[in-house]
């Protein structure tokens, strides 16, 4: 692939990328989340076409329309989420899209050879081709999906976070596998945060940092550290306003909770950053915080509250939260703005059982205006609005309702620079304001610039929180990665 | 009664969905009095008409707020049926009239909790638990009744669908009125309470709903008994026109009643869905009835009509919108 260049809206997700993989050798994708990985994966599986650049397959073009061409050209993904057919027996699953037929009647009998003939190519002939994929383990199941590609004669195979699913024993089976298949002569990409594991699977590493190359080399002549700091390597700019701030009492505590793993004591007037990989489970954490999932263990005391507490209790509470998934959880996106903002109905929007639409229309209009949203007004549907106004519109509804504690998971994802600055300003003010702020977010420098404290979760577990000064993006991303084993 | 939303003009979507729908039901009334000729559009064809729509209506308006907030009711049919058992019932039991239709309500809102109850407790779609409560409450109906017809002692429950000038009311027989009164308080309800809202945004996302401390099975609960009650106010209509308690009766009006949302532009994805559109979308069902018999065009006709208008409605929608 060379000069790959793809942009969403105004934003460009890749701009002039090259990456070239040869048989019989594993290339590491190595990159921050948001850093282009997965839209270059999609783009070379056919998944999204890309604006600019060139493909070659063999030597030959290559530009697929849509998945099944790439596989058809000899080019699969692994995704990270299976795409097997749940009800339907591993050969079934192995030949989909490939029946061997006569007259329109599947050929049973070589769709069972082909199944087993691909498995037994993977080293792996005990997985029955006549169990139902359902029943599978996440690593068998992974396994039929890899024999899928190989029944299809594909040549390169694309791994994107493929140990995301998978316990440590079935991950070293799966670095075992990607050896064997590497000797067979196939051409593998390989799409990790897990610098542990590129150490340990690849040959290669290209890194890509804001959609942009940032480097490559040898994987083995290449320390861990030196692959990180080609990850981060940018400077800090002014995006981030920081006037002084005082620490005050204890609001939120902490101890010993699952899911998280997490003992922490939150005051007043302080934003603590939890640093960590997607999957690394922070979200699964401010979930149980907020009474969104249970709190298996442990015990968290919101002022004076403790024991267990629903989303509406919360906020009854003084707490607010935002999700880190805007579309699918964090608004109704066939409502419109004044009704996301003022959803939770604590603030004032009517009189009793009752909404007064003036008085909601005010309310609205007050933040669209603080916030400076972009939209036709309050009863605009939010689905038409851009991102970063939609980000604008969830974060007002924790303005609206006045809380004192806000958890914030990944508020600046996905959106554009300027929404971004106005968001930390916003956290900012709020501090300067005494409230307490816990922000989750897999973006580095946003972290270490905004929060007073700083934990790192790996693996499910948070760490202890440190002061910001104390870390680096070089050694959150060492932290986070599990790096400190490798290298 | 959705004009006042638009006082800035920037909702629009709901509001023009609502005049499409009535431009809809204005189209057909016109189409039929050409057909028919102007006697279809005379007061006392008119007033048939509404009385036709009403049962049909009250148990929509229900389905409604059910649809909009992501949810079905396929047990309305059979609600209706036990209602008009029940109310039977206490009629013959000289309980007075006012009593057989409160104990309806009371038996429908009980349906409608279990409905509820079963939908937030077992996690089961509504789909399949309320086709399951539209055979339970069916056979519960049967056996209240003795799987009879209960005859029943004339009262003024009898003249609530009675034609104006054979019975009481205003201009328009009591019934119609409730009907009305109904669907404005509906709209009230969907529009301009707090429950309303929650109702469209568990309809819209049940996920953003539940972050924004929206207490959604609770919702639930009290939407499905809310739709119950109003399926039994619908069977006290029907036993007004039956004049009996009939457990087979309204056997299949579920369907009719999600059509009459479905036309009136409620979506079965959720979030969307208002009281005027389904009065309206319920009207139009019965003009094209009416009209087709009037126009003496057999059954099997009005059947195809009908089908064709719900699939084309909706297709148009999404097509205006896309």
């Amino acid at each position: 692939m060379s000069g790959v260049r793809k942009t969403f809206g105004a934003t460009i997700a890749l701009d002039e990328v090259d990456l070239a993989v040869r048989s019989g050798e594993v290339c590491a994708l190595v990159g921050q989340n948001g850093a282009g990985k997965s839209t270059l994966m999609a783009i070379l599986a056919g998944a999204t076409r890309p604006d600019a650049g060139r493909m070659t397959l063999d030597g030959r073009p290559y530009s697929p329309k849509d998945p099944l061409e790439a596989r058809r050209a000899g080019v699969a993904m692994i995704y990270q989420e299976l795409s097997l057919a749940p009800h339907l027996s591993v050969m079934e699953n192995i030949a989909l899209g490939i029946e061997p037929s006569h007259f329109g009647l599947i050929d049973r009998a070589r769709v069972r050879q082909t199944a087993v003939d691909a498995l037994r190519q993977l080293g792996h002939p005990e997985i029955s081709v006549d169990a139902l994929v359902a029943g599978l383990s996440p690593a068998s199941q992974q396994l039929v999906e890899i024999a899928r590609a190989l029944a299809m004669q594909c040549r390169v195979l694309v791994f994107d976070e493929p140990t995301s699913s998978l316990g440590v024993e079935d991950a070293t089976t799966l670095f075992e596998l990607i050896g064997r298949l590497k000797q067979q002569g196939l051409a593998i990409a390989y799409i990790s945060h897990f610098l542990e594991e590129v150490k340990r699977v690849s040959d290669r590493f290209v890194v890509l940092r804001d959609g942009r190359n940032a480097g490559e080399g040898a994987t083995a002549g290449t320390p861990a550290a030196e692959i990180a700091t080609m990850m981060i390597g940018r400077a800090l700019d002014d995006l981030y306003p920081r006037r002084p701030r005082t620490v005050g009492e204890p609001v939120l505590d902490v101890k010993d909770v699952m899911p998280g793993g997490a003992t922490f004591t939150l005051h007043r007037g302080e934003v603590l950053g939890i640093a960590g990989l997607l999957g690394a489970g922070r979200t699964q954490l401010l979930r149980a915080l907020f009474g969104l999932e249970p709190v298996r263990r442990g015990t968290v005391r919101l002022g004076v509250h403790a024991g267990r507490c629903t989303p509406h209790d919360r906020w009854q509470q003084g707490m607010g939260m935002l999700s880190e998934d805007r579309a699918g959880e964090g608004l109704a996106p066939g409502l419109s703005v004044g009704d996301n903002m003022t959803l939770a109905h604590l603030g004032d929007t009517g009189r009793g059982a009752f909404i007064v639409p003036a008085m909601q229309d005010a309310a609205a209009r007050r933040w669209i205006d603080a916030l400076g949203i972009r939209t036709r007004g309050p009863r605009q549907i939010v689905a038409a609005l851009s991102g970063g106004n939609q980000q604008k519109v969830a974060f007002a509804r924790l303005l609206h309702e006045s809380v004192d504690v806000l958890v914030l998971d990944e508020p600046t994802r996905g959106i554009d620079v300027g929404s971004k600055a106005q968001i930390y300003a916003l956290v900012d003010e709020l501090v300067g304001r005494s409230k307490a702020i816990v922000l989750v977010s897999s973006y580095f420098p946003e972290l270490l610039a905004v929060s007073d404290r700083i934990a790192v979760m790996s693996r499910g577990r948070l760490g202890r929180a440190l002061p910001a000064s104390e870390w680096t993006e070089h050694s959150l991303l060492m932290e986070a990665s599990d790096a400190r084993t490798a290298s | 009664m959705d004009g006042a939303l638009a006082v800035d003009g920037s909702l629009g979507r709901e509001d023009s969905l609502v005049t499409r729908v009535l431009a809809g039901l204005l189209l057909v009334v016109v189409l039929f009095a050409f057909l028919v000729g102007p006697q279809f559009v005379r007061p006392a064809n008119l007033e048939l008409m509404a009385r036709q729509t009403a049962i049909v209506c009250v148990a929509a308006l229900g389905m409604t707020m059910v649809i909009v907030a992501g949810g079905i009711d396929l047990s309305v049919g059979s609600v209706i049926a036990l209602a008009t058992v029940v109310t039977a019932l206490l009629l013959r039991s000289n309980s007075g009239p006012l009593l057989a239709a409160i104990g309806a309500v009371v038996a429908g809102a009980a349906c409608g909790v279990l409905n509820g109850v079963l939908i937030t407790t077992l996690r089961v779609v509504p789909f399949i638990v309320t086709l399951g409560t539209m055979l339970l409450v069916r056979g519960g109906a049967k056996g209240l009744a003795d799987e009879r017809r209960i005859e029943t002692p004339m009262t003024w429950l009898n003249e609530l669908l009675r034609t104006v000038r054979g019975g009481s009311g205003i201009l328009l027989p009591w019934g119609i009125w409730l009907t009305v009164a109904l669907a404005i308080a509906v709209a009230i309800v969907l529009q301009y309470t707090k429950f309303g809202r929650h109702l469209f945004a568990i309809g819209s996302n049940e996920r953003t709903a539940r972050l924004c401390g929206v207490r959604v099975e609770a919702s639930k609960i009290a939407v499905y008994a809310i739709a119950g009650a109003l399926a039994g106010l619908a069977g006290v209509l029907q036993l007004s026109q039956l004049s009996v308690g009939d457990p087979t009766a309204a056997i299949g009006l579920e369907l009719d009643v999600i059509a009459a949302v479905i036309i009136g532009g409620g979506s079965l994805a959720g979030g969307k869905g208002t009281a005027a559109g389904t009065v309206a979308g319920a009207a139009i069902m019965t003009v094209i009835q009416v009209g087709c018999s009037q126009q003496g065009l057999p059954n099997w006709v009005q059947q195809i009509v009908t089908g064709t208008i719900i699939v084309f409605a909706v297709a148009l929608d999404r097509w205006r919108r896309s």
